[in-house]
């Protein structure tokens, strides 16, 4: 499974997934259009899905998200949870006192069937 | 003449930081993000404060920007551009900022969206963030990924009711004024 990287500019995130399972999105996410940005990103998990590692470790570190990426981070949660054979861990980052960021990462624990991992850091 | 010198005391006597009447396009908010960043790390302001301002900042404008994108109005290409122009303006006061922007609307379109602001508005945080969750999981995306979460999630990370106002132009249009106050920390 060939590696997806994609750069991030000052309202996309850097995307870094890694066909041996590990996945990394990081910094920020405030496209006015995020489903044209997501949809790589979606098709990939898809894709990985075929022969998925044992373990596939999801970081998102996401210092700023708008609505718009909301509901397509939703979707690349949706898509990790359809993967069979391997155990996917979710690892959410926010910043200590962005009570904001870890809302929204208690929002998609609840609504999503993954183990969701909460981990505060100094700074993103 | 315009009286520029009247129109800056004017925005100096309201604290404005920054404002902007025009075409709303993608390049432009991201310069508006960029230096109203900027303006905030010069004001030593707290990094809770700077990412609220930020966060709200941000779905205003593409509120904004995605309401003008499909706005149909009808006429000229000059009444057309008239329309679909756009003001806002950002101001820093004793404790709080101010988020404030301007946008025609069609008047067929004001009842909807009355009933939307007032009844987020109508809402305890905790009521606020249900629906916020609901919305999101249940919503239905729209074609630019939004689906309606906007005014919620300004509602939500503002902490404050939303203030808004509609002046009626003439039979077909009104003009849209939203006020977000956010609190600093």
């Amino acid at each position: 499974m060939d590696n997806l990287t994609i750069d991030g500019s000052a309202k996309t995130p850097t995307v870094e997934f890694e066909g041996v399972g590990k996945l990394l999105i990081k910094g920020r996410s405030i496209p006015e259009n995020s489903i044209e940005f997501y949809k790589p990103v979606i098709d990939w998990i898809g894709a990985y899905g075929g022969a998925p590692k044992d373990i596939t470790e999801v970081n998102v570190q996401l210092e700023y998200f708008n609505t718009s990426s909301s509901k397509c981070i939703l979707d690349v949660f949706k898509k990790l949870e359809t993967l069979s054979g391997t155990e996917v861990k979710v690892n959410w980052y926010y910043e200590e006192d962005d009570e904001d960021m870890l809302e929204a990462g208690e929002d998609y624990q609840a609504i999503i069937d993954l183990p969701f991992k909460m981990i505060e850091v100094e700074e993103l | 003449m315009i009286d520029v010198f009247d129109l800056y005391n004017n925005m100096e006597k309201n604290d404005i930081l920054l404002s902007f009447k025009g075409a709303i396009t993608s390049e432009l908010l991201t310069s508006v993000l960029q230096i109203m960043e900027e303006k905030m790390e010069d004001l030593n302001e707290e990094p809770k404060t700077k990412k609220k301002v930020f966060n709200v900042l941000v779905e205003c404008l593409q509120n904004l920007y995605h309401h003008i994108d499909d706005f149909e109005v009808k006429g000229t290409k000059e009444e057309i551009s008239k329309k679909k122009s756009a003001i806002f303006m950002i101001s820093r006061h004793a404790g709080y900022y101010n988020i404030i922007t301007g946008n025609f609307i069609g008047n067929e379109n004001i009842e909807k969206l009355r009933g939307r602001i007032d009844h987020i508005n109508s809402l305890e945080r905790d009521e606020l963030k249900a629906y916020y969750k609901s919305t999101l999981n249940n919503g239905e995306m729209s074609s630019k990924g939004g689906g309606g979460l906007g005014f919620i999630d300004i509602a939500k990370k503002s902490g404050q009711k939303l203030t808004y106002d509609f002046i009626k132009i003439d039979e077909e249009y009104s003009f849209f004024t939203l006020i977000v106050k956010i609190v600093q920390k």
